[in-house]
């Protein structure tokens, strides 16, 4: 019951943050809606006991990207883009793209469980995690044995994204 | 009685115990502070407001909140009202994963420490939005510093927290102190004392991260008037008041939780020494500043101030003599232990500010980039190993 209170909760602060993000004029105030959309979403994870990706998703992408997005803001002058029209004049595939996942949600929401295909040995994800201590735990077993060769292909994209913004940057090293 | 025995019964008087009282507490660390700095600069400090001063914070407290609230006509307001709010907010709900002693504590979840790095970064929010929607120079200029310092200063307080979590095994606030009790070590001296890189590493990076001396560029009074919340007055600059003074307990917290053992005493696996350092040191402390205060009912100008001080140096005695007795031993030591040691890394942050000049901006940020994140990462590395070869 209380679940499913949380679930349209943070479900309402999702979308009203995501609907306020591309309606409001000032950009700060857009950078602001989408935080409320990301902590909403931050909220979704908690309700599922993804307690490492809640905190993960307020720390990186609230404390660490829309923190520096407000900073690149801030810094430079938009009173200009704020004068222009705002909506784009591509709104034929943005419509494309609505109906397509409109499509979706309805043919999930007609199908019901059988929609989906889970493999025949998972568990209820709440009993799985209690068993092996923790969702933490879980998540650093699968990337350090299972998926360790992705992971650290991750690490790899991110040290040359890091190395390339600097000879970007600075023109002499 | 039922009521006692609800699962949600001491999380929430606690809850409630820490929104109210905190603002209390956060008074009296000011208080601390103006007397230790004016000490170091050899001045007296608050004296008028009741006996020594002792009543300062009350009288603060009531200044700002009678104090007429300004608004800047340029602001934008909705952002200038919810800003101080998202700085006190996450502030205070920092507090809900602290443990106190190994019952005193709102909740205990496997997230602990990262849930307190979460509030810290959305804290900053409150700043930055603080110093934009004040639409004036200064508050700007402060806010863009503050961003920028505080984003470069988390990630070697992360990397420090990494070394400390690496030893523990856990995220969980609780399970790093019982780590800690069965190595029978404080975290900040194992590995031969190779852990004390980390923590010195937490300790400059999370003095930074609370914008103190000789940190403090993004409130640099002499550059840049008050930073961030030059334009905010009363009631609201009270709540930024507060949610500064409630993150630097939080960092002392975390800091005597992962280094420092928590509510663990010195030596937690050493028997003998269980009633001296349990009993003996929470009674010395209390009752000593009680007597030691008795020379001061003399010097106090008049018989109001002196009726209070003695009150107060009463109250102290008699909360000291209250460690003696057993049962009360058993239950307040723990908290006791964790509240001194935060108390000590408070006085030493204060400390810093009083001897340490600030840093310019380009030192500031090359102490972040250049030697902390280093430092930290080569402490995990070296921790990792040697944490390794010591058979753990």
């Amino acid at each position: 019951m209380l679940d499913t209170i949380f679930f349209y909760l943070f479900a309402l602060l999702t979308l009203l943050g995501a609907v306020l993000t591309i309606t409001r004029r000032s950009a700060v105030h857009s950078a602001i809606s989408l935080i409320v959309s990301l902590v909403g979403v931050a909220g979704l994870f908690l309700l599922q006991r993804a307690e490492f990706l809640f905190a993960v998703q307020i720390v990186l992408y609230i404390g660490g990207i829309m923190l520096l997005f407000l900073f690149v803001i801030m810094l430079v002058n938009l009173d200009r883009a704020e004068r222009e029209r705002q909506f784009s004049k591509a709104w034929w595939l943005a419509l494309a793209c609505v109906v397509g996942v409109g499509a979706e949600i309805a043919y999930f929401l007609t199908k019901g469980p059988a929609a989906f295909q889970f493999p025949p040995g998972a568990a209820s994800p709440g009993v799985a995690s209690a068993a092996a201590g923790g969702n933490v735990e879980r998540l650093a077993d699968a990337l350090f044995s299972e998926y360790l060769l992705p992971f650290e292909m991750a690490s790899l994209l991110l040290l040359v994204a890091v190395v390339g913004s600097v000879i970007l940057a600075k023109k002499r090293i | 009685m039922e009521i006692l025995q609800h699962p949600l019964f001491l999380p929430v008087v606690l809850t409630l115990a820490i929104v109210g009282i905190f603002p209390l507490v956060s008074g009296y660390i000011v208080l601390v502070e103006r007397k230790v700095l004016a000490d170091i600069q050899v001045r007296l400090g608050p004296m008028r407001v009741g006996p020594q001063g002792l009543l300062q914070p009350l009288a603060d407290a009531l200044k700002l909140l009678i104090k007429e609230d300004l608004i800047p006509a340029a602001a934008d307001k909705t952002i200038f009202w919810i800003a101080p709010c998202i700085s006190t907010f996450t502030a205070l709900t920092a507090f809900s994963v602290l443990p106190f002693s190994p019952i005193l504590r709102v909740v205990d979840v496997n997230v602990g420490l990262l849930i307190v790095s979460a509030m810290s970064a959305v804290g900053i929010l409150g700043i930055i939005l603080g110093g934009w929607s004040s639409n004036s120079h200064y508050p700007l200029l402060g806010a863009l510093r503050g961003a920028a310092q505080l984003v470069s200063y988390e990630v070697a307080l992360a990397l420090a927290l990494l070394s400390g979590v690496m030893m523990a095994g856990t995220l969980s606030m609780v399970g790093i102190v019982k780590a800690q009790l069965e190595r029978g070590v404080w975290f900040a001296f194992d590995n031969f004392g190779l852990m004390l890189v980390p923590f010195m590493v937490y300790l400059i990076s999370a003095i930074a991260e609370t914008n103190r001396a000789p940190f403090d560029l993004p409130e640099a009074e002499s550059e840049l008037v008050a930073g961030f919340h030059t334009e905010y007055s009363g009631f609201r600059f009270a709540l930024y008041f507060l949610a500064e003074y409630t993150n630097i307990f939080v960092v002392a917290s975390v800091a005597v939780t992962l280094f420092w053992g928590g509510w663990l005493r010195p030596f937690p696996n050493v028997a003998w020494l269980d009633w001296p350092l349990s009993a003996g040191v929470p009674f010395l402390v209390l009752a000593g500043s009680g007597f030691a205060s008795i020379f001061l009912l003399k010097r106090q100008p008049s018989a109001a101030q002196r009726y209070i001080l003695l009150v107060v140096i009463l109250g102290l005695i008699f909360l000291g003599s209250l460690f003696l007795i057993p049962v009360v031993t058993r239950a307040a030591s723990a908290p006791f232990w964790f509240f001194f040691k935060v108390g000590v890394f408070i006085y030493g942050m204060i400390w810093f500010r009083g001897t340490f000049p600030r840093f310019r901006y380009d030192q500031l940020m090359s102490i972040g980039w250049k030697y902390m994140i280093p430092i930290g990462m080569g402490a995990i590395l070296v921790n990792a190993v040697v944490g390794m070869l010591k058979g753990h």
